[in-house]
């Protein structure tokens, strides 16, 4: 201790070196701290730093894949026959691949039915309705251009004919096969002009694409999934158009510039059935990486990524429980083309010279059309989230609604203290639809037809409603009204690079992108304003007590020395 | 105070414990912005940084708090936050009115003693009960993923836990303005923080301390 007096001399004492030396480093600690996380995202590392192990794996089961054949189409006789027609394609087929047709007939692809509902209600061929075209009903020949069939025109259809499957849409890689929009499901035999697009079909070349055959690529699936709804991007939001040579910007996996991925690197297929959700099936309900379960498909993010792929003590590993990956990893789909946000059958049927006709709208897209009613168009558009399990329910025709609210047509499933739910992004598409007031049912048009009950030959709401009904076999009673519906897709593709994935605070804050998740704490979003009134008010009155105790400090002395 | 006493100037605090005190002051603060932000009061380093840092600062506290609790026990100092009864009603008397009449502090600052009635219990109080209990709450929050594993997901709540989190900061914020202020009354408005600086504090003299302590103030 003397020692210490001879050191420190009183009055001019400072802080000695050593403790000097000790709050220097600790504050340069906390400095280097903060110039690491001074990055935007602690895990968007740059070219040389370390790779996250999500990625590593993915990687790893990434090697690239060879395609390879112990056939080649173009040598077999019985594809160089002059073909007429489809269904002689389909059998010349069948011929080798005896069992391919029975394959398919057992999947969703043909039946368009959801195999989980034992009823036959749900489904595109049952009574499953959506805020686009509605059902399919008494519209068949229109919308069963996307059916993987041959002529399915109306309920007529034999579905048991193996010789009706459309082998060539999915599997022809010439790129020249296109069904007729209106040809249930047919393409022309003669050069015709569709009035709906303007564009003139031409028959296929049928010996070139049969010999054309393989593995169905992008093209092949987004023939009918890119333009769902009738027109591109009209439904989905994250699939349309722009991902059939989409860069790494918009999706990491398809980009041509990237890793490149067709459809069925992820929809991993077993005898035609296609991994993927189907109505309120969940693509996967068990999370296995590869490494766990190297049959498992892989349409799950952890399938190559597990579920703890960020770097080790990155928080966001931390989430995975409950966050899906998509959440922060698709901050915005619609990144290239517009998609439809909102359809409002009641505004259709206008007259402008007593013709039909359309208004353009500032993207490109209509913003008004006399057959279909008035749109909106979005790009870039931020998802709504909800707690999602991969089951979505789906409204139909026989199901009783309130009028007095937006009717929800479909919805996602799911709630926190689920385990399988995680909070998921969602394309929302709202519209107004004709329903039934007296049955309080929505209501099924006949839109499509050549008749004078068609809609979009007449434009009177009445009898196409009364047709279509009629010919789903459901009641109508002659009163409808529109009401206001929503319609959800779960937003999976057009995964964007690390780079662009969301910031924490997009979501902890006040008006982040959870703020209509209820029922839960969130650090940064929610406080209670009881506990931050009283808070502050003690921290002000703290401030005020001791600035009026030094005033009166003040005022006191002053008046001791006068 | 009288002018005409004597000051001489006492060796009060060491150099451990003015350590322990500085980074403890400058960590609490830090806690405070950080956690404040995360509270979203304001926008500053951003969430994610203000996490990062939050957490940082804290497990730092953690670390402090061990030595400054092994300090108080091997050195006896913890003796001096023994609460006391005697002449609290004096002291704060003294604070309430006397000061204001220039009165001398009724209890003097010793090495054996440096604290007075008054801030044994407040001390006592913050370090022994609100600072260990805003750590808990603060290492529960930081732990709350490991909470199914533990078992203890069931009695918990995030959101509750958060509340008294905020409620008890809130309290050390207070704490922090009413102690600043009183650093302005000693002797002279900054001899109580130059003794938390250096040491060494002026007092006046008469005051029962050790000789080895005593250095003349000219």
């Amino acid at each position: 201790m003397t020692a210490q007096l001879k050191k420190v001399k009183p009055g001019t004492s400072i802080l000695p070196p050593g403790m000097c030396l000790g709050i220097l480093v600790f504050f340069m600690a906390v400095i280097f701290q903060i110039s690491i996380v001074g990055e935007d995202t602690a895990w968007a590392a740059s070219e040389n730093e370390e790779i996250a192990p999500g990625r590593t794996m993915a990687r790893q089961a990434l090697k690239k894949r060879e395609i390879w054949k112990t056939t080649d189409h173009s040598k077999h006789e019985i594809l160089k026959q002059d073909f007429k027609s489809g269904p002689e394609v389909t059998a010349a087929c069948l011929s080798c691949h005896t069992e391919a047709a029975a394959q398919f007939h057992e999947t969703i692809h043909w039946t368009w039915l959801d195999p989980a509902d034992e009823s036959k209600v749900v489904g595109k061929a049952g009574l499953s309705v959506n805020n686009f075209c509605i059902n399919l009903k008494s519209n068949e020949p229109r919308c069963t251009s996307c059916h993987a069939g041959y002529g399915w025109k109306d309920d007529s259809f034999d579905f048991t004919d193996q010789t009706k499957v459309d082998c060539l849409v999915c599997h022809e890689q010439t790129g020249t096969y296109h069904k007729f929009p209106a040809g249930a499901g047919n393409p022309v035999s003669e050069e015709t002009v569709f009035k709906g697009n303007g564009k003139t079909y031409y028959p296929p070349e049928w010996n070139l694409v049969a010999q054309s055959v393989s593995r169905p690529t992008r093209s092949n699936c987004g023939t009918c999934h890119f333009f769902g709804g009738g027109g591109d991007a009209v439904k989905h939001g994250d699939m349309d158009s722009s991902l059939m040579k989409p860069n790494k910007n918009l999706d990491v996996h398809m980009g041509i510039d990237g890793q490149n991925f067709d459809c069925v690197r992820c929809h991993t297929t077993v005898r035609h059935q296609i991994a993927g959700r189907i109505y309120a099936t969940p693509a996967s309900t068990d999370r296995k990486s590869l490494i766990e379960d190297d049959m498992a498909s892989k349409i799950m993010c952890e399938s190559c990524h597990s579920s703890t792929p960020h770097k080790p003590g990155v928080k966001a590993n931390d989430h995975t429980d409950k966050v899906a990956c998509q959440t922060c990893h698709i901050p915005e789909f619609a990144r290239v083309n517009p998609t439809k946000m909102w359809w409002d059958w009641s505004k259709a049927g206008g007259k402008k010279d007593g013709k039909p006709f359309k208004i353009p709208g500032p993207l490109g897209k209509p913003d008004y059309d006399t057959q279909k009613g008035e749109f909106v168009w979005e790009k870039n558009v931020t998802p709504e989230y909800f707690w999602f399990n991969g089951s979505i329910q789906t409204l139909t025709a026989l199901d009783m609604i309130d009028p007095a609210k937006t009717v929800k047509v479909s919805w996602p499933t799911g709630d926190r203290e689920d385990k399988n739910s995680r909070i998921f992004p969602f394309k929302v598409h709202l519209g107004k639809q004709p329903y039934d007031k007296v049955n309080k049912t929505i209501l099924i048009p006949h839109l499509f037809g050549k008749t004078e009950d068609a809609y979009w030959v007449s434009y009177d709401w009445k009898k196409a409603l009364y047709k279509g009904m009629e010919t789903a076999g459901l009641n109508f009673s002659g009163e409808f009204d529109f009401v206001e519906t929503s319609y959800v897709f779960p937003t999976t593709h057009m995964v964007a690079p690390k780079a662009d994935s969301l910031s924490c605070q997009e979501c902890h804050s006040k008006d982040g992108r959870m703020k209509n998740l209820a029922d839960f704490y969130m650090p940064g979003r929610d406080t209670r304003s009881v506990v931050d009134y009283a808070g502050w008010g003690l921290v002000l009155v703290s401030l005020v007590g001791v600035m009026l105790h030094g005033l009166g400090r003040i005022f006191a002395k002053n008046g001791r020395r006068k | 105070m009288s002018e005409n006493n004597r000051m001489i100037k006492i060796y009060l605090y060491s150099k451990f414990e003015r350590f322990w005190h500085w980074v403890q002051a400058v960590l609490i603060i830090l806690l405070i912005i950080t956690g404040l932000e995360i509270h979203g009061a304001y926008n500053l380093f951003g969430f994610e940084r203000a996490v990062t840092l939050h957490n940082f600062f804290g497990l730092s506290w953690l670390v402090l708090y061990a030595f400054i609790v092994f300090w108080l026990f091997t050195t006896g100092e913890w003796k001096q936050y023994i609460p006391t009864t005697r002449k609290l009603y004096d002291v704060a008397n003294y604070y309430c009115v006397d000061i204001f009449k220039g009165k001398p502090h009724p209890v003097q600052k010793c090495k054996d003693a440096k604290h007075n009635p008054l801030q044994r219990l407040t001390y006592l109080g913050i370090s022994a009960l609100l600072l260990p209990f805003q750590m808990a709450t603060g290492l529960l929050y930081y732990t709350y993923n490991s909470w199914e594993t533990w078992g203890i997901g069931k009695f918990l709540d995030l959101g509750i836990l958060a509340l008294i989190h905020t409620a008890l900061a809130f309290i050390i914020l207070s704490f922090l303005v009413v102690h600043v202020y009183m650093t302005t009354t000693g002797h002279s408005v900054t001899s109580h923080v130059t003794a938390m600086c250096c040491g060494w504090e002026e007092v006046e003299e008469g005051t029962q301390v050790e000789d080895w302590e005593r250095g003349v103030v000219s």
